[in-house]
């Protein structure tokens, strides 16, 4: 299958090895994996914050961007970015008046896969230690983020995949639905608010005993590492593609290191 | 059916009353949450009832099915309001019942008002009704001379306490027991002074306190539930037994209503009766639901009348991505689940509709440009809790966004300087418009992780940002985006396994 | 222009680019085929978790068991319309603890307030919900009756039980003044903890009567 990657702005600026660990799991796999040059960004900050003329040209270019290139399905390893891709691109083309683009932005959006929507509903996989060799021996939790367990129902999709790592023990998160209190730019205009969020999610983590939080969104493993960091806990974030790549030949660090191996350290 | 449309739209009339919030919800937000008793009493309480609500609401098969019911319901009823309306007062009218209409809180207020004055007294008892708060209508009674009796138990603790409300269902749900008893012992006439924090005592004590009033009320006012077009009839959905003392016993009974409550017939509430008791207190059923349809002969009273108020619905009716808030059937669950509600409380947020719902509704019937409406909006991580509860499908997480876009493009144009976030919006449209702008910017990165220093984090950044680094660090940045990585070691790679193929 | 006129008016230029509605979806559940034990187990279960008293009885029995229920009454109130057979046993025949609501004898409020009980039959029950439906027919009465006393005694018939909600809405008559019961008083407004018994008829019995 030729899969393109939508590697989404924050994985690609901050967050590569997110990226890297997504690519190696699909070819891993015996995929194609292509990576649309052209790409960039969602526009979900633009979106959420109300710029929506700002944000016209960021969709418009996602949209030609995979609409550039021929594949079979596009991913990306966020489901707050593919909740984008899918439901608000169309509602802002609308509403911009651009009845041409908003065709376009559902076509697109209709191809468009969240990492673990991708590997368990289309590639089956079911069982990350047998069938991608994943080996992680280290005790985690989950925090399941808000878009793509409310707006992509995800459901259990990342933490089964979790779960059936080798070496791994999940722990269960308490209060895990609870949002961590990102919200992109609610972060900065509601700071109090969203740090007393925070607050509450990096006690429950820790609280857990694990030494890494795991997570399907780059932005809210940021948040909730960002406040476990200024607390000075020893408890860190890991995107679960990373885990999922990490093998006994190949072993990822709780920090995300890749420790052996030809693709060398971060 | 409803009258043909012809001509312009006309400009939308919005609404007055306790709707406008004279303090941005973020400073709002920073005073409350100072409050730490508030702050458990509330999480005790969200997390009660949000474990209550999913109990009753998961032993239904069919709870979905009742949703979808429910929003199309609600879209019809808006839809077809004129000629719904007509057909309801033509029912309610023709079973005895006066209908009157108030284009906004003022005539609303004035129209009670004068119905109460020709009853010759000034007292009357009131069922707790979120469109009498809306209006102020106590207050002004008050001015007129006559006193408003509050006889819902949470009401009772807000106007003993000479508080405000900050929950729609539960209005004093701010409060925990120690803090209601020591109001009671305060304001409450004639109250047993050792009168135990025991919610049943309490409960006892109000009953007591009441009991007179309901005996010898003239008047009662109350809101409604919902209203149904085909037979013309009213329903008030309570617990506590003072809406059935309302509605029965007192000789006039004025009604306030939003226009938006109606429902077409009645095999609606079998929907509507089914979601509005789980998702509010997360019971099957209500202890007490009382139908009322015009004047009955010889049974309650027999001077009946409903007020039909627009006060900024036809607004909201108005804006064509926001007009299913006005779907919303006052359960509270949105604000019962939501993260941001269940931290500030409910007087963050300056109006009389708290929480998510009321992030939504009070801009939609005031227009966002009111006071600092605007900053409602912006009031959630747009975490998707309460469009999941809403037992009528509201996307409130879309219309709070769309509502953020109608305040950003309400500021254009403006002769001022652009803001920080402005600023920060116009720059990152040019980064993240092009892959090669973005590639661009990201040469950067090295410098970037030269800034975060030895410890590879940053602690702190100005202006807007700063809100970010009060509670956590960045990491440094990689020194190498993914993209320069595809390109200089991947890409090249990937093409000569393809040539080796 | 009218409030009324000008109010329409706001609402069709509101609705002017409004799309059309879809029709309403009804796939929930509108009719059941629980057997009659099953309904009155259900209802048995929802009322007690109101904390509801419920007795369930034969048709025989039911004198004696309204007797039973009301011993403790040092008066009671009873619709004009109430099935005098109910009332078939030694301790309620010449029962001067009675008194009678009827149209043109009214009882006042005041009269109503010194009174300790109430006896009424229902209209229709909904098992799922444990909601007990009072329509104000002769052997229910006015609702002020079944309201200022403290101790409600309702009689269910058997046959007027229903399941499910959609099921027992036909069988209203929605002009009627209706009272839909679920229990005794109650409230959640401290804490969101339900307490037993406010403003209502702070005791609840119910007996279901199997024949009628």
């Amino acid at each position: 299958m030729k899969i393109a990657l939508f590697a989404t702005c924050i994985v690609d600026a901050m967050y590569p090895q997110t990226a890297r660990a997504t690519v190696k799991i699909l070819e891993r796999l015996g995929h194609e994996v292509i990576f649309p040059a052209g790409q960039a960004c969602c526009g979900q900050m633009h979106i959420n914050s109300g710029y929506m003329d700002e944000a016209l040209p960021v969709v418009t270019n996602h949209v030609k961007a995979f609409e550039a290139e021929t594949y079979d399905v596009a991913v990306a390893p966020s489901g707050s970015c593919v909740a984008s891709v899918k439901h608000q691109h169309p509602i802002l083309a609308e509403r911009c008046g651009d009845a041409g683009l908003k065709a376009r932005a559902q076509a697109v959006g209709a191809k468009t896969y969240e990492l673990s929507q991708l590997l368990v509903d289309v590639l089956g996989i079911t069982n990350a230690a047998e069938q991608l060799g994943s080996y992680f021996p280290h005790q985690i939790t989950y925090h399941p983020s808000c878009h793509g367990m409310r707006s992509l129902k995800l459901g259990d999709r990342q933490l089964d995949l979790l779960k059936s790592v080798g070496g791994i023990g999940v722990a269960d998160l308490p209060e895990a639905d609870q949002c961590c209190g990102f919200g992109g730019t609610f972060s900065m205009k509601n700071a109090d608010v969203s740090s007393a969020m925070l607050e509450d999610k990096a006690r429950n983590v820790e609280s857990t005993g694990a030494t890494l939080c795991s997570g399907g969104d780059a932005s809210c493993l940021m948040h909730i590492g960002g406040g476990l960091s200024r607390t000075k806990s020893e408890t860190t974030t890991l995107h679960f593609a990373e885990i999922l790549a990490s093998t006994i030949d190949e072993p990822v660090s709780v920090t995300g290191e890749i420790l052996v191996g030809k693709a060398g350290a971060r | 059916m409803s009258s043909v449309f012809v001509g312009m739209p006309s400009i939308p009339v919005f609404g007055d009353g306790n709707l406008h919030i004279q303090e941005p919800f973020p400073a709002a937000a920073h005073r409350e949450l100072g409050n730490t008793q508030m702050r458990a009493n509330l999480r005790h309480a969200t997390h009660t009832i949000r474990d209550k609500r999913l109990k009753v609401v998961g032993e239904l098969p069919d709870w979905e099915e009742l949703r979808d019911a429910g929003a199309a319901t609600k879209n019809h009823v808006m839809a077809n309001l004129p000629a719904l309306l007509e057909e309801f007062e033509k029912n309610f009218t023709a079973r005895g019942g006066v209908i009157h209409w108030a284009r906004d809180a003022d005539e609303a207020n004035r129209i009670v008002s004068d119905l109460v004055k020709e009853q010759d007294t000034t007292e009357v008892v009131k069922v707790k009704s979120m469109a009498t708060e809306e209006i102020g209508l106590n207050d002004y009674l008050e001015k007129e001379g006559i006193s408003a009796f509050e006889t819902d138990l949470a009401e009772l603790i807000i106007q003993l306490g000479h508080d405000k409300p900050s929950h729609i269902l539960v209005p004093a749900i701010h409060k925990n027991r120690t803090e209601v008893r020591d109001i009671f012992l305060a304001e409450m006439p004639n109250v047993d002074p050792d009168l135990t924090n025991e919610p049943r005592m309490l409960a006892m004590a109000a009953r007591e306190h009441l009991r007179r009033k309901f005996l010898s009320a003239k008047v009662a006012i109350s809101g409604a539930n919902f209203a149904l077009a085909d037979s013309g009839t009213l329903a008030v959905v309570e617990s506590e037994g003072n809406g059935r003392m309302c509605l029965t016993l007192p000789e006039t009974l004025i009604t306030v209503m939003g226009i938006e409550k109606l429902l077409p017939a009645k095999e609606d509430l079998e929907v509507f009766m089914q979601l509005l008791p789980r998702s509010s207190t997360g019971e099957r059923m209500n202890p007490y639901t009382s139908l009322w349809t015009g004047v009955a002969e010889g049974d309650g009273p027999q001077n009946v009348h409903l007020v039909l108020m627009d006060n900024g619905r036809t607004a909201a009716l108005a804006d064509k991505y926001g007009r299913t808030a006005l779907n919303c059937i006052r359960c509270s669950a949105c604000m019962n689940v939501c993260p941001v509600y269940e931290r500030t409380g409910g007087h963050a947020y300056g109006s009389t509709y708290p929480g998510p719902i009321g992030a939504i509704l009070t801009p939609l019937l005031t227009g966002i440009t009111s006071e600092e409406n605007s900053s409602l909006p912006y009031a959630s991580s747009l975490c998707g809790a309460c469009y999941d509860a809403c037992p009528v499908k509201i996307n409130i997480p879309e219309i709070l966004v769309h509502l953020r876009g109608e305040d950003v493009d309400s500021k254009r144009g403006a002769k001022k300087l652009p803001t920080q976030m402005d600023l920060m919006m116009k720059g990152s449209q040019w980064a993240f418009s092009s892959g090669k702008n973005l590639a661009l910017l990201e040469k950067g990165l090295p410098l970037g992780r030269l800034a975060a220093g030895r410890d590879k984090k940053i602690k702190r950044l100005p202006g807007i940002a700063a809100g970010w680094t009060q509670s956590r660090d960045i990491p440094a940045p990689p020194s190498q985006s993914f993209r320069d990585w595809w390109k200089k070691e991947h890409e090249p790679v990937a093409a000569s396994n393809e040539q080796e193929n | 222009m009218s409030a009324k006129e000008e109010i329409l008016s706001r609402i069709t230029s509101a609705l002017h680019d409004a799309p059309h509605p879809e029709p309403v979806p009804r796939g929930y559940r509108m009719t059941s085929e629980m057997p009659e034990a099953g309904l009155i187990d259900l209802l048995v279960d929802r009322l007690e978790d109101y904390k509801a008293h419920v007795d369930v009885v034969a048709t025989r029995d039911l004198p004696a068991t309204i007797a039973k229920r009301l011993k403790d009454a040092t008066s009671y109130v009873v619709p004009h319309g109430i099935d005098r057979s109910w009332l078939d046993t030694d301790s309620l025949r010449e029962d001067t603890r009675r008194l009678i609501d009827a149209p043109g004898a009214v009882l006042s409020v005041p009269e109503l307030d010194a009174t300790s009980a109430v006896l009424t039959s229902s209209a229709v029950s909904i098992a799922e919900s444990g909601t007990i439906v009072l329509d104000g027919t002769p052997d229910q009465g006015r609702r002020a009756i079944s309201l200022v006393p403290d101790h409600h005694l309702c009689v269910v018939p058997v046959s007027s039980i229903v399941q499910l909600l959609p099921e027992a809405l036909p069988r209203m008559d929605i002009t009627r003044p209706l009272t839909w019961i679920s229990g005794p008083s109650a409230t959640s407004d401290i804490e969101l903890e339900r307490v037993e018994g406010v403003h209502g008829p702070r005791r609840l019995d119910v007996i279901i009567v199997k024949g009628l």
